[in-house]
């Protein structure tokens, strides 16, 4: 099943959350990654019919998501927050998600999902009594009972220790493997990858990017990088960086070198062959832009 | 009707604090009824008065609160109603099920009581017990209403929902003759008008404008709030 956004926009009176976004998501896993803020959560309520988009179109098989309550057959959500009842026992909680769909076999439907998310031992104790990571369990449980084709989950691994992180990635792989369209959302590149085949990246309300990760990362490490060099000799490493092109702006400043490096690959190779062709010594070569901030403003420039 | 809907919605609801709130009023109620019966004032001006203005004029309205903005506003503020909404289940149908919980709760917790104090005042006298236990039932329906849309369209359901039943209810109805034709309050006097013969219950609207008053606040109450629950926005933290 695919989800289709077309020129989706929505705004909140003067303020863009989310700015003319088109992209198909379809079988696999998708991840929607991008920085706190850039309206992933807005984008995944739309796509989920919990938020009416202010232009443009979103739709499920060519349905409307939005007003219509029968996508929920073919949907799971997984929202970020918690929204669990605290006074039903994990059991309770997935059954009546069992029931509101109107299953044949509700019981063995509610067994065979908790029993997905490894959640059988706890599963008569109450919501309230469990950890943020049960807590996310339950509400994966509740999302898969009816075994939807299409999954949607809002910051999964969020709250969860290491193993349970784990084993919510290889259940969401093999069911992305299984044919289902999945999409998460995560500020996390390294969580996404390792998890999504395929990858948007939404940055300030736009689509920045798409991509496999190696498209992605191939993106993020051949953008422009900023280093910080300081060195033995200042001016002459800058006079052999300038006639060798590989730096696209060079400024000296009392406490060292700031080079902008145009290919990252090269001129990780070239800067020691020169600086010891040119007989000066290295003190520190450092990244000034590494984090992930600056990477999507990158992307985001880049896409204008 | 959804039934689990509805079971989530009583467990919600009478599962925590807020039963002992609902069983607070109606146990005043009583306890005032007592009150009157050991100092020997239990007759008809009493229990008349004693129905009006607190079981029918405060009691109703604040219980109208609880089991109306309660059967719905706690779960929109936590985020848990995403669960139900979250179903192939139309959002109507979940307001008209969390409606029918709020009706019978005030019909259990308000209307019965109010039976019960007036019978104990003064028996079956005049109908006094059964025409108010009939006007807080169906004004406790409308109110139910009433605040469970107030529940769906804003947050501050609560406040708003108090400010009304103790300024506009009590207050201005009470001081503005006008005013009390747009009050569910005088519309179940009416109705309690109607059954019982008491000379000392007076009637300030005409039935023929009580009942579709009630009917139109209900069915719009309940109806205004399906279409507002179905373009129901989910606003994140961003």
């Amino acid at each position: 099943m695919k989800i289709e956004l077309s020129q989706v926009s929505r705004w909140y009176g003067n303020v863009v959350a989310v700015n003319d976004v088109t992209m198909t998501i379809g079988p696999g896993v998708t991840g929607l990654l991008g920085p706190n803020g850039a309206g992933k959560s807005t984008l995944l309520h739309m796509m989920a019919g919990f938020l009416s988009p202010s232009g443009g179109t979103v739709t499920l098989e060519g349905a409307k998501v939005w007003k219509n309550h029968h996508i929920y057959r073919n949907i799971g959500l997984v929202p970020e927050r918690e929204g669990v009842y605290g006074f039903l026992t994990g059991w309770q909680f997935v059954l009546s998600a069992a029931k509101l769909h109107g299953l044949p076999d509700p019981i063995e439907a509610a067994r065979k999902a908790l029993a997905t998310v490894e959640m059988e031992e706890p599963k008569d104790r109450r919501v309230e009594t469990y950890s943020k990571g049960m807590r996310q369990r339950v509400k994966v449980a509740a999302a898969l009972v009816h075994d939807p084709p299409v999954l949607l989950l809002d910051e999964p691994f969020n709250g969860m220790d290491p193993r349970q992180r784990l084993h919510l990635m290889d259940l969401i792989r093999a069911m992305g493997t299984a044919g289902k369209t999945i999409l998460f959302s995560s500020h996390i590149l390294e969580e996404v990858e390792r998890v999504a085949q395929h990858i948007e990246v939404l940055v300030a309300g736009r689509h920045a990017a798409s991509g496999n990760f190696r498209e992605i990362r191939r993106l993020m490490t051949d953008r422009p990088h900023l280093f910080m060099i300081r060195s033995s000799d200042d001016r002459k490493l800058a006079a052999a960086l300038i006639r060798d092109h590989s730096a696209g702006g060079i400024t000296l400043r009392p406490d060292g070198l700031e080079v902008q490096a145009t290919e990252f690959r090269r001129f990780a190779r070239l800067l020691p062959k020169l600086a010891q062709a040119e007989g000066v010594r290295l003190h520190q070569v450092s990244p000034a832009d590494e984090d992930l901030e600056s990477v999507f403003s990158y992307l985001i420039n880049r896409s204008t | 009707m959804n039934t689990v809907v509805a079971g989530i919605t009583y467990r919600a609801l009478l599962g925590r604090r807020r039963i002992i709130l609902l069983l607070l009023l109606p146990l005043a109620l009583i306890g005032l009824a007592v009150l009157f019966l050991l100092v020997g004032e239990a007759d008809q001006d009493t229990a008349v008065e004693l129905m009006s203005k607190f079981a029918i004029g405060t009691m109703l309205p604040l219980l109208g609160v609880i089991a109306g903005t309660g059967v719905i506003a706690p779960e929109i503020d936590d985020g848990t109603i995403i669960h139900l909404m979250s179903k192939p289940i139309s959002r109507p149908l979940i307001i008209q099920t969390k409606f029918l919980v709020a009706a019978s709760l005030m019909a259990v917790f308000g209307a019965v009581p109010t039976y019960f104090t007036a019978w104990l005042l003064i028996g079956n006298e005049d109908g006094i017990a059964a025409g108010f236990a009939l006007g807080a039932l169906v004004a406790g329906i409308a109110y139910a209403a009433v605040f469970l849309l107030l529940g769906v369209v804003t947050r501050h359901a609560v406040t708003i929902g108090v400010i009304y039943a103790l300024v506009w209810e009590s207050v201005v109805g009470g001081f503005i003759p006008g005013a009390r034709k747009f009050s569910i309050q005088h519309w179940a006097t009416t109705i309690a008008d109607q059954i019982s013969a008491s000379p000392f219950l007076r009637a300030d609207v005409t039935l023929s404008f009580a009942v579709p008053a009630l009917i139109f606040v209900t069915v719009g109450g309940v109806l205004w709030a399906g279409l507002r629950l179905r373009a129901f926005s989910l606003t994140g933290d961003e």
